[in-house]
């Protein structure tokens, strides 16, 4: 019998395995996203097709986690830069990998705008309620009361209004025949992996534009232990609902 | 492919506007990304109106900071894109091509200059020079030409093409309001029948092959991890740049030869040197004309000798210097005295020119 020790990690072909050992900080939830997605490319064999594209912020760091042709774009100009390449070339399956920073702030014109004209891309928006890169401060996204270092007493809603729901605002401007709207959670990989399969297969058919909210961890700069980290997730999935707002009649059975 | 509309030479009365998005699809452009902007949305409705024909691309984006970003978009997947923009429009999109620059994506754009700053005019100027040529948060690996009229947007904008292709630095056609707006007569030709090769566009990202099957994936990026890291790649843009300016580096000359006042004049404004330059010739007053075609890189030799040679200069500009200065720079350690007619935001008469030729007569220049 071999030592645990000795079996390979498993890699999804699609997941870039030369970097080596993830930068992202211990207890991120960024590489659980992406081996997510790596995986969903995998299963729908979407190597050939798929460009990615990383924002500026934690996300940058995935520069080269993928197996798959990269571009790193400036802070919330990934979505025209990938919308630029699928228009181009519309066989394209482009995907914009970003933060709630990059999505929902300084780059929140362009997602609304590739969410109305429906741009054949999808968006896969990393939630976790704060600027992680720049050293925590506060997001669109940061929770009612949250202490972050531009707001150290917590987050006064009555001076910054309340948290963005960047899933619901999307589906609400959508084409809703055609493009897929969700939240998922990287405390349930199972479900995230089945809606970025959707997700891919939405904008591989030519259908549309696809967004993936992820409610993800960030203990480094929410200064969490293991249990609070979770218990943090929780506090978020009560704010943030986890599930499909938007799903296009045909893609409804992939799993 | 697109199909290009322009098979003979044949000689048009348009406005500069509309010869740019014509000699765009001669030089095989595929797709335009945009914005409105005033005054070069012309471009745009002239890209957009022979679409039908052309089978290229558009996308009307939702400010310049998407059209420029997905310009480098659409030419990372191998297309020939370009985008055209003026004033605070160009502003922001320096944000996408300060990207094309760290990354030698070969990024086109048609710049027709509008008053500044701020909103100021939608008419006029040449004060969005500087910004073009140094414009973002690096050194100006940019190529940059200045064109004098209608013949030049056509040439110079199939140039430009063949130029960001060739040495993948970002490169802009430099016009202004005037040039888009006018009209003037402008002959059209196929590139190829005056032996242009056009350089063919190739892919960034999605080349042949699987990526990470029968090839290595693409990782680009623009960001760095070390300060020596970024010196190394710098370093070797600079080195670069220096290399191929001899082969960019382009002016023109109007009576230069034995000129004792040479004029020093970019763009819409050296035209109105040379009608200057003629009337002050009639008059027996020796003036000539030294423009820079390349505003980026400067023909340095060139401009140093006929400084030299000339016993005063004028800078003219409808712009507070921005030119001059970058000439000024390149002119240290020659003694002739030079004198500005710069007007802000303002076109430049031959009159103007005239006038101040003769006034420098009386009362020399002394810096």
């Amino acid at each position: 019998m071999p030592s645990v020790l000795t079996i390979p990690p498993r890699i999804p072909q699609a997941q870039n395995p030369d970097p080596g050992a993830s930068k992202f900080c211990p207890g991120c939830g960024h590489g659980m996203t992406l081996k997510t997605l790596a995986s969903a490319i995998d299963e729908l064999n979407l190597h050939d097709r798929a460009v990615f594209g990383c924002d500026i912020g934690c996300s940058l760091l995935s520069w080269n986690y993928m197996n798959i042709d990269t571009i790193q774009a400036h802070h919330g100009r990934t979505t025209p830069v990938i919308y630029g390449v699928v228009r181009a070339r519309p066989d394209t399956v482009g995907i914009a990998y970003m933060g709630d920073g990059g999505g929902l702030a300084i780059g929140a014109q362009h997602l609304v705008n590739a969410a109305v004209r429906n741009e054949k891309m999808l968006v896969i928006l990393v939630n976790n309620t704060n600027y992680g890169m720049t050293g925590g401060q506060m997001a669109p996204t940061t929770l009612p009361g949250q202490k972050t270092e531009t707001t150290p007493y917590g987050r006064d809603i009555e001076v910054t209004g309340k948290p963005t729901k960047g899933a619901e605002m999307v589906a609400s401007i959508v084409d809703t025949d055609k493009a897929y709207v969700t939240r998922g959670t990287v405390g349930n990989p199972r479900q995230l992996k089945t809606m970025m399969k959707k997700a891919l297969q939405n904008v591989a058919d030519g259908r549309g534009f696809a967004y993936v909210e992820v409610l993800s961890l960030c203990p480094l700069n929410w200064r969490t232990n293991n249990v609070d980290t979770w218990d943090r997730l929780q506090t978020m999935e009560d704010y943030f609902k986890v599930g499909e707002l938007v799903v296009p009649q045909a893609i409804e059975g992939v799993k | 492919m697109v199909n290009k509309l322009i098979k003979e030479d044949t000689k048009l009365f348009m406005t500069g506007n509309e010869v740019i998005a014509y000699a765009a699809n001669s030089a095989g452009a595929e797709f335009m990304y945009g914005y409105p902007i005033t005054p070069q949305n012309e471009i745009m409705h002239t890209w957009c109106k022979l679409l039908p024909k052309t089978e290229a691309g558009f996308l009307q984006t939702e400010d310049e900071i998407s059209a420029g970003f997905s310009t480098v978009g659409g030419i990372l997947a191998g297309k020939k894109a370009f985008t055209a923009t003026a004033g605070p429009g160009n502003v922001i999109m320096q944000d996408a091509m300060s990207m094309a620059e760290m990354m030698r994506i070969p990024f086109v754009c048609a710049v027709m200059q509008r008053g500044g700053p701020s909103t100021a005019t939608v008419i006029y100027a040449q004060q969005e020079t500087t910004l073009t040529v140094f414009g973002g948060n690096g050194e100006g690996h940019r190529i940059v030409y200045s064109t004098a009229g209608h013949q030049d947007l056509y040439d110079y904008t199939i140039k430009a093409f063949n130029t960001a292709w060739k040495y993948k630095f970002p490169t802009y056609i430099l016009a202004d309001g005037y040039q888009g707006k006018m009209r003037e007569p402008v002959v059209m030709y196929d590139p190829e029948s005056r032996g242009i090769e056009m350089i063919p566009a190739t892919p960034f990202l999605r080349a042949e092959g699987v990526a990470g099957v029968d090839r290595k994936p693409v990782h680009m990026r623009n960001c760095f991890n070390l300060e020596e890291e970024l010196m190394e790649v710098l370093d070797s843009y600079e080195e670069e740049f220096n290399r191929i300016t001899p082969e960019i580096a382009e002016y023109k000359e109007y009576k230069a030869d034995d000129a004792d006042i040479l004029i020093i004049a970019h763009g819409i404004v050296a035209r109105s040197a040379i009608t200057a330059i003629d009337e002050l010739r009639e008059k027996g007053i020796k003036a000539g004309l030294f423009r820079p075609v390349t505003i980026r890189p400067l023909a340095v030799e060139p401009l140093r000798n006929a400084v030299k040679r000339a016993k005063q200069v004028l800078f003219t500009e409808s712009a507070n210097g921005q030119m001059a200065r970058m000439a000024l720079e390149k002119l240290y350690g020659l003694n002739t005295p030079y004198d500005t007619l710069y007007k802000m935001g303002v076109g430049v008469t031959g009159g103007d020119i005239v006038e101040k030729v003769e006034q420098m007569l009386r009362q020399p220049a002394s810096v």
